[in-house]
Parts: structure tokens; C-alpha cells; sequence
């Protein structure tokens, strides 16, 4: 009973303020609020705005973090405000001032309110947001198995909050990209068996110069998410689908790209960078290189090659040879691969399924890697709420 | 001016039922909500949706726990009707694609329930509100061109000709502050309960009566308002919502003697009784001197007794809660509980078709009082009452619509009247009280003497702070002087609802000289089927005052018995 009977303690917030109708720049207000320390951000914005001053504006509702309103950033992170310690938001903060602003990546409305219609919704609708059902619809249920549904829970677990889409990079620099939780939402389709497009969804959302390769793995997404989506993973499976399941070739060059990624590491231990562009247009063979579109590429980056030699970051002799490794080294790193690629299935960890086992002893295991065969192996149980993180650790502290 | 056979008010698990209805059966429809739809209070639903699916399960059987549920008061006509339609719907639920858990063989999986004869609620985890939400939502993105969405749009008024029929509404987007009327040949409200009335609940921040309140203005009378449920697991830290998924997977109840109590109360279903049940054992626990946590405030609600992997899957969300915000990991400790309010029984009148007293207007969801939950709704039945009533409201209204023609437009100084009202609000001078304070004031009177136990007194207290409220709010100022997001004043006219419903709830429990479900009367504490086996009636008076009446409950097949669990 960590929490209980904690004294009040005073708290100043620094909020991002805007007012449309004004034609005032943005600017901070400061308020200093009175709460226990285990109450959240939210409840601080509410208290401020209840007893100093109601125009503040912030969307909320059930104070719970299920019904995704109060997306925010709190000292420049994102996640929910009423899924936040106040507390712990005070030690997170620069200055011991707490600093909330609107989401990034789309327009802000007034204060901490983001049109998210412009942005996130439309994205979503660009997925074909609904199940496609697989004629004859059953008289009863549809007889699945059942860890497939428990799979697509996690994705159900999303509360469209926004908070994976404010700090996307690869949004940032192209606005167009579908986004994860958007992304999140189509492999909710791809990966329930009772939809009938599978493929073609997942063709759509390859050869979508915005789809899946868009995504540049940065984990920003999974550790802004408050509940466990992991979105990033689910980009990774919907490659995985497309890729390693339905060798869909796309015309970005996204299947091609992973699987030269994945042979070179496997081959050399570390990436062989040189080989990577070629290989990534004209497949996974030695031959690549000589892809005619290889060659325009090349081309098309000589100017960032040439300043990267000047810099010494690279060197002529560096790109044509792979980079060597000790063998001992090189010999662990393939026995991931062996690992990986023996397993009869692919192992999907989820935010439902911990791969815990009833005795205590098996909880003790810290979570197993979730890598899979032929995906590119960076995924790692590094989700939201996972078991046997402390609440210190978890990612929207 | 938008013009629709059917505008469905809120977009929670009722609306969006309605309106997808409504649409399949060829109506126009337009769907107008003041949050987002999937921030729609539906979304909170945590445990799963009762049906008897299972083929050694019986709808009579279901039929009967619940009107068992209610204390006698459910109208067990139309407890048959949602008990009968159940599997089908959730069926439906599955074939639009609701992720529902499965056993191993492949079948959808049935979890155990309070106040259940055997397992029947079907659930997704612990979201299982959240999921179906969602689908819904999914599905009124594919009918994108077939039903028309306002979000973020506050009705602030139900609009009535002069024959008395509902024509629609006013209301006002929130993003420009500008006020529009929605013209309709029905409107359907699903705006949700009024559990912002009490301070803690469990219910959102939107929470706050306004479809009860709009209707009861425009003469629509309520029933069972002095049906209050208070959740028997609710965190003591902030009131936040354990799902009674918890017990129904084998969580028990301690006091600080370490006893599971509920022996004594409920014998037969222990932990699982009904939530009235439970939630006054509880109290009567921490009253005698037995709650334990600082203040002995609490009951201790124990998990560790569920498998640990059962726990990680099927009650992840409560996992997060009790880390998150008790620092408590529930898989090795009890966490600390209490009763709070949680769902409210009562609601706008009406018929087994959503249809209220007044031409053209529904209600369906928790607005609404069909009434099925009696004095204490069953859990995961509510789930199941949003869909099945709004699906039925949907069709009754699309149909009726196909007879009628469109009402002619209401006057614009309707509107001017409704903007100069708003205005005025915004205007007040800042020598009232803020709204704020009221709105606390209210939910601390209401929790205090309109709470798990009542009597003569306390109400009488809680009627006087009320009205003095009322009073208060009249004056009561804002500092919100814009029109793009203007919570503030919406803030000041939902305290208004919140009042109208809070004043309803008080006068019928004062009324009500018994007990019987969630209606607790210290003073009176026998159930007294020969003078209260009836529904009491709030309408408005022409002089803003509540007018109670009674109304007979319908009985089908079961007499009332003595209720044990």
C-alpha cells in the first residue's frame, strides 16, 4: 500500500497556451497546485483550471487512461496526463517546474488541444479501418484460434490517444507517412484471421511509399505509447507478413532492403554498408549491384558519399571490403540466427502473452526475445507494461 | 440546416448501435457527439457483455438473474426481450469483428460474473468496452457515406413542436462556438449517466446527465432516479474502476481480520453476489471497524489467488492500474478497495423500443430506463442493454421515420434565444461562486447521504444542499470569454444537468420508504413489495420543481421472492 495517506504537496505547472482567436504567439502560463504525489498531471491541469483559471483547454474525460483524450507532453515527452505521476513528472522536469505542451505533429487548436482529425484520423481511415469478413459468415462464431485473437488484442488495446503520432520522426520528415498508430490498427486486420484481404492489404500498405517501410525504427512510438501497443512491433509484423510470408517485392524496395540487411549482419556480423544500396534494388546477391536502378541511386548520392569520405567516415578500401569481426564474435552472432530460424514457429511475444509460465520460478525470467525468422531481428520485448518492470521503468513515467 | 430522419445524440455503444441500425434500415442518420466517439464513457466497460450462448445455458435463465438482480423492480418484459436478443447480438458483435477471447477450441470463451447462475459474459481481456467501441467506430468509418458524424459538437437544448413532438436539437461545435440546429423526424439520446453528480465515481469527466436533463425539460418523464449503483471495487487511491472481472476469475474479499466476510452476507455466491449486495457488505465491514488501509477506509481486494498468467492475460488493464497509480503489483499483493459510485439504474422512460413518452424522442444506454436493471443492474449487463435498446431505437425510429415527413425548420430566434442565453453565461460578473466549486460541493453531498446506506436525514440534507446549489449555479461565473473551446461554458451548462438530475435522484430516494437494491434506507430497511413493488416517476412542473408519480412494474413470470445470494 505504497500510495495511501501520502501528504499533499505543491506542484507548479508550466502550460503551453494558445489562443487562436487572440493572434498572440503561443506562450506559458504558470500555475502551482496543491495534490499527493501518486495523483496524476491531469488532475494538477484540473485543479489549475478549476480554482485559477477555466480556459485552459485540454480534452479529458475518464481520468483512467482508457479513453485516449488527454494526450499531452509532459517535460517534452509524450503520453497521457492522466496516466502520469505528478510526482514523478516533478523529478523528470528541468527545473522542477512541470512542462506540458500539445502534442507535436499535428496542428494544435487551442492550448493542449490538437486537431487530431486532420492527422490521425484521416490515417486511420487510410487503412480500411474495418473488418473485412471471410465469406460464408458462420451461423455462430467464427471458429478461430485462439491465441490469434488474443494476438489482435493488443492492437485493440490502442486508445487512438495520439501519443505514438506526436513524436513520430519519420512523420516529422515525412507528413505523409501513415504513422504507427494507424499502422497499429491495419495489422489489427492483417493479423485476425477472420478477414478476408489479408493480402491485399498487405500489398497495399508495401507498396505505399508512406506504408510499412516508411517506418525508420526508432522506438519512439513504443515507449510514447501508455498502453502496451507496442506500435513499431506491429509495423514489424506487417513487414514480416508481407515480406517473409507473401514475398510481396515492393516497389520501395522495402523487402528487398530487410532481407539484404538481415543476410549481410548474418554473414559478416556487422552491416556491410556498401553492399546494402545495390543489394536493397537488385536483390540479395553479389550480382545486385548491377540493377540499373542500383547504379542511378549510387549516382544520386555521390555528393554524400564524397563529404563522408572527406570526413574519413568512410574510406574507399572500408566500402569495398565488408567490416571483419572476431570469428568467436561472429560465431555467436549466427547462432542468434540458428536460434531464431530453428524454431518450428514464430515466436510472438504480446502484450497479452508474456511467455510467462504459472510457476513462480518462470516468472522470473526476464521476457524472451521476440525476435522472428526472416523479419530483421530488432524486435525486442521492449514493450509498455511489461511484466516485471517496476513502475519507475515503465515508459510513460 | 441539417435535416435527418434520425439524429442520435452521443456517439457511445448505444449511439453508434442506433445509428448503424438506422442506417441499415435506410433512414438517414446523423450521429452527433461531444467528444470524439471512441472517448465516448462505453469505452470504460471493462468486464465483458452477458448472453447465454452457451447451449446448456438458457435466455430464461439469464432473464431471471437478472430480474433477481434487480430486486423485483426490472420490468421483465423487457429484461425478456434484451435476455432473448443477447446471443444474437453478441454474435453480431463477433462477425463485425469484436476480438472476443476464445477456449481452446477456437469457440468464444465465458467468463464468471456477479449475480450470474453460471458463466455467460463474454469479454475481450479486460477491455472489453473498449474493444467493442472501437468496432462499432470501425464500422461507422465504412458507413462514412451513409451516416453523417458531428464530433465535438454539445447539444445544449431538445427542440419541441407545438403538438409536443421532438424535432431536434440545438447545438454548438465546439471547435468555433457556433450554434447550429440539427432538424430531425427523431432524435434518439445516448448521451450516457450522470455519474459526474457524485464525487469520487468512476464515470468520465462527460458524464453529467445531460440527455436525462435535456429530456426531463422538454416534459419527458424519468424512472428508478434513486437507483444508484456503487461498484464494489473501486481503488481507494482515486476511485478508479477494478473490473468485476477480477472475482469473476476468483478474486476474493478481506477485511483486516483477513476474513473473506462475504461469507457472511452471501454464502452461496460469496464474492460474487450482486453489486448492491456486495457493495453494502463491504460498507458494513468498514463501518463495524473491520476496513483496513490507512483510516480503515479500505477492503482488501486479493488477486494473488488468480494464476499469474490468467491474471497477465485476461486482467491486464487492472495489472497497469494497480502499478501505475497504487504502486501495488497485484499478482503478489492485495490492493486496497472500496465502494464508489459507478452507474446509475435510472434514466429517461421508455418502452422496449427506446421510444419515450414524447413523440419522436428515444433514449437508449444509460440515459434511458427501460427499465431492466431495476434497483441493481447485473454486471456486463450494461454492455448488453447499450446494444440491444440502441439497435432497437435505431429500428423503431427508422421506421417510424418512413411514415412521417420532415418537421419544418425551427424559427432562427430559437437560436438567437439559445445564443443569447449562452452569452449570458459567459458574461455573468464574477461575484458568484465558480463552477467548479459547485460541481464539487455536489458530488461531496451526493457521496456523503445518497450513497451505499440512506435515511431520512441525510436526503433531506442532500435535497436542501441541492436546491441551494441550484440557486448557486445560477449566478456561478466562468473565466472562459471565447468561442473555439470554450469548456468553460460548457462546464457551467452541464452543471445544470447535473443539478436537474441530481435534485430527481434525491427526491425519488426520499420517496422510496424502503430498501431494495441499490436503495439502502437505514431507516427503513426491509424490502415492502405491498407498497414500493413500483416504479416512482420524476417529471418537471411548470415551476422547475420535480413531480414524482409511480408507475406499475410489469411482471411476466417471476413473482417476487426473498432475494439471497
Amino acid at each position: 500500500m505504497a500510495e495511501t495517506g501520502k501528504p499533499p504537496e505543491s506542484y507548479t505547472l508550466r502550460i503551453r497556451r494558445f489562443d487562436p482567436e487572440s493572434g498572440a504567439a503561443p506562450y506559458w502560463a504558470e500555475h502551482t497546485i496543491e495534490l499527493e504525489p501518486h495523483r496524476s498531471v491531469l488532475e494538477g491541469i484540473l485543479q489549475a483550471k478549476g480554482r485559477f483559471d477555466g480556459s485552459i483547454g485540454i480534452r479529458c474525460s475518464c481520468k483512467a487512461a482508457i479513453c485516449g483524450s488527454c494526450g499531452v507532453r509532459i517535460n517534452g515527452q509524450p503520453g497521457l496526463a492522466c496516466h502520469t505521476h505528478i510526482g514523478r513528472a516533478k523529478e523528470t522536469s528541468r527545473d522542477g517546474v512541470i512542462e506540458i505542451e500539445p502534442m507535436g505533429n499535428m496542428p494544435v487548436i487551442k492550448d493542449l488541444i490538437v486537431d487530431m482529425d486532420a492527422v490521425h484520423w484521416k490515417k486511420v481511415q487510410r487503412v480500411t479501418p474495418w473488418l473485412i469478413n471471410k465469406e460464408p459468415i458462420p451461423e455462430r462464431e467464427y471458429l478461430v484460434d485462439r491465441e490469434s485473437m488474443v494476438d489482435v488484442t493488443q492492437t485493440m488495446a490502442c486508445i487512438q490517444c495520439g501519443a505514438c503520432v506526436s513524436d513520430c520522426l519519420s512523420m516529422e520528415v515525412d507528413p505523409l507517412f501513415i504513422g504507427p498508430a494507424a499502422l497499429a490498427k491495419a495489422y489489427r486486420f492483417v493479423g485476425d484471421p477472420r478477414d478476408a484481404q489479408q493480402y491485399e492489404r498487405l500489398q497495399d500498405l508495401a507498396e505505399d511509399p508512406h506504408g510499412i517501410y516508411d517506418c525508420t525504427h526508432c522506438f519512439k512510438c513504443i515507449e510514447a505509447c501508455p498502453k502496451g501497443v507496442a506500435p513499431m512491433n506491429q509495423i514489424m509484423r506487417l513487414r514480416r507478413r508481407a515480406g517473409s510470408d507473401h514475398h510481396i517485392s515492393d516497389r520501395n524496395n522495402g523487402e528487398r532492403h530487410e532481407a539484404a540487411f538481415v543476410t549481410l549482419v548474418k554473414d559478416h556480423g556487422l552491416l556491410w554498408e556498401a553492399e546494402l544500396l545495390p543489394r536493397s534494388h537488385g536483390g540479395n546477391s553479389w550480382f545486385g549491384k548491377f540493377a540499373p536502378k542500383a547504379g542511378l541511386e549510387l549516382a544520386d548520392s555521390l555528393p554524400v558519399i564524397t563529404k563522408a569520405m572527406l570526413r574519413r567516415k568512410v574510406t574507399p578500401m572500408g566500402a569495398l571490403k565488408p567490416h571483419k569481426i572476431p570469428s568467436a564474435d561472429l560465431k555467436q552472432v549466427q547462432d542468434i540466427y540458428d536460434t531464431v530460424h530453428g524454431r518450428d514457429e514464430r515466436l510472438e511475444l504480446n502484450l497479452y502473452i508474456t511467455g510467462y509460465d504459472e510457476d513462480e520460478a518462470g516468472a522470473q525470467e526476464p521476457a524472451a526475445v521476440a525476435a522472428s525468422g526472416g523479419g530483421d531481428g530488432g524486435q525486442t520485448a521492449a514493450e509498455g507494461g511489461q511484466p516485471g518492470m517496476t513502475p519507475e521503468d515503465s515508459p510513460t513515467r | 440546416m441539417p435535416a435527418h430522419d434520425v439524429l442520435i445524440l452521443g456517439a457511445c455503444l448505444a449511439g453508434q448501435r442506433a445509428a448503424l441500425a438506422a442506417a441499415d434500415a435506410g433512414a438517414t442518420v446523423a450521429i452527433l457527439s461531444k467528444v470524439h466517439p471512441v472517448r465516448s464513457h462505453s469505452v470504460a466497460a471493462a468486464g465483458g457483455i452477458n448472453a447465454a450462448i452457451n447451449p446448456a445455458d438458457d435466455w430464461r435463465s439469464h432473464a431471471f438473474d437478472t430480474v433477481k438482480g434487480s430486486d423485483f423492480l426490472g420490468d421483465q418484459d423487457a429484461i425478456e426481450v434484451m435476455c432473448a436478443e443477447a446471443p444474437d447480438e453478441v454474435l453480431h458483435l463477433e462477425h463485425i469483428g469484436v476480438t472476443f477471447h476464445r477456449n481452446e477450441t477456437g469457440q468464444m470463451d465465458l467468463r464468471a460474473f456477479g449475480g450470474a447462475s453460471m458463466k455467460r459474459t463474454a469479454y475481450v481481456a479486460d477491455i472489453t468496452g473498449q474493444a467493442i467501441l472501437h468496432v462499432l467506430y470501425e464500422q461507422l468509418m465504412k458507413y462514412h457515406e451513409r451516416v453523417d458524424r458531428y464530433e465535438e459538437w454539445f447539444t445544449t437544448s431538445l427542440l419541441q413542436d407545438e403538438e409536443g413532438n421532438c424535432t431536434g436539437c440545438i447545438a454548438r461545435d465546439i471547435r468555433t462556438g457556433q450554434l447550429e440546429v440539427f432538424t430531425a423526424k427523431n432524435v434518439i439520446l445516448a448521451t450516457g449517466g450522470a455519474g459526474q453528480c457524485f464525487k469520487p465515481t468512476t464515470n468520465g469527466l462527460i458524464c453529467t446527465g445531460d440527455g436525462i436533463s435535456m429530456a426531463y425539460r422538454i416534459g419527458a418523464p424519468l424512472m428508478d432516479m434513486e437507483m444508484i449503483q456503487y461498484h464494489p471495487t473501486t481503488l481507494v487511491e482515486n476511485g478508479f474502476l477494478i473490473t468485476e472481472g477480477a472475482r469473476g476469475e476468483g478474486a476474493h474479499l478481506l477485511n483486516a481480520d483477513g476474513e473473506r466476510f462475504m461469507e457472511k452476507y452471501a454464502p452461496n455466491k460469496m464474492e460474487l453476489a450482486s453489486r448492491d449486495v456486495v457493495s453494502r457488505a463491504e460498507q458494513t465491514e468498514i463501518n463495524e471497524g473491520r476496513g483496513v488501509g490507512p483510516g480503515g477506509v479500505g477492503i482488501y481486494l486479493d488477486i494473488t489467488v488468480v494464476p499469474k498468467k490468467r491474471t497477465l492475460e485476461a486482467l491486464r488493464e487492472i495489472v497497469n492500474i494497480g502499478k501505475d497509480f497504487a504502486g501495488v503489483d497485484i499478482t503478489k499483493e492485495p490492493i486496497l478497495i472500496r465502494p464508489g459510485q459507478h452507474y446509475i439504474m435510472g434514466g429517461v422512460k421508455t418502452d422496449v423500443n427506446g421510444a419515450t413518452p414524447i413523440p419522436g424522442l428515444y433514449a437508449a444506454g444509460e440515459v434511458a430506463c427501460v427499465s431492466v436493471h431495476g434497483g441493481n443492474r447485473l454486471g456486463a449487463n450494461s454492455l448488453l442493454d447499450t446494444l440491444i435498446f440502441g439497435r432497437r431505437a435505431g429500428e423503431h425510429a427508422a421506421q417510424r421515420a418512413a411514415g412521417i415527413s420532415m418537421p419544418e425548420a425551427t424559427p432562427l430566434s430559437r437560436v438567437r434565444e439559445e445564443s443569447a442565453w449562452i452569452d449570458s453565461i459567459i458574461d455573468r460578473p464574477k461575484d458568484g461562486r465558480r463552477v467548479s466549486e459547485i460541481k464539487d460541493d455536489l458530488g461531496t453531498e451526493m457521496n456523503r447521504n445518497v450513497a451505499v446506506f440512506r435515511e431520512q436525514d441525510g436526503l433531506t440534507h442532500a435535497l436542501e444542499t441541492v436546491r441551494r446549489l441550484k440557486e448557486e449555479a445560477k449566478t456561478a461565473y466562468i473565466d472562459d470569454r471565447g468561442t473555439v473551446f470554450n469548456q468553460d461554458v460548457l462546464g457551467a451548462i452541464e452543471l445544470g444537468f447535473m443539478l436537474d438530475c441530481a435534485e430527481c435522484t434525491v427526491m425519488a430516494a426520499l420517496e422510496r420508504k424502503e430498501s431494495r437494491g441499490a436503495q439502502y434506507r437505514t431507516d427503513f430497511p426491509e424490502r415492502n413489495d405491498d407498497e414500493w413493488l413500483k416504479h416512482i416517476d420524476v417529471s418537471r412542473n411548470g415551476d422547475d420543481t420535480p413531480h414524482l408519480s409511480y408507475s406499475p412494474v410489469t411482471i411476466t413470470q417471476w413473482q417476487p421472492e426473498e432475494r439471497k445470494y
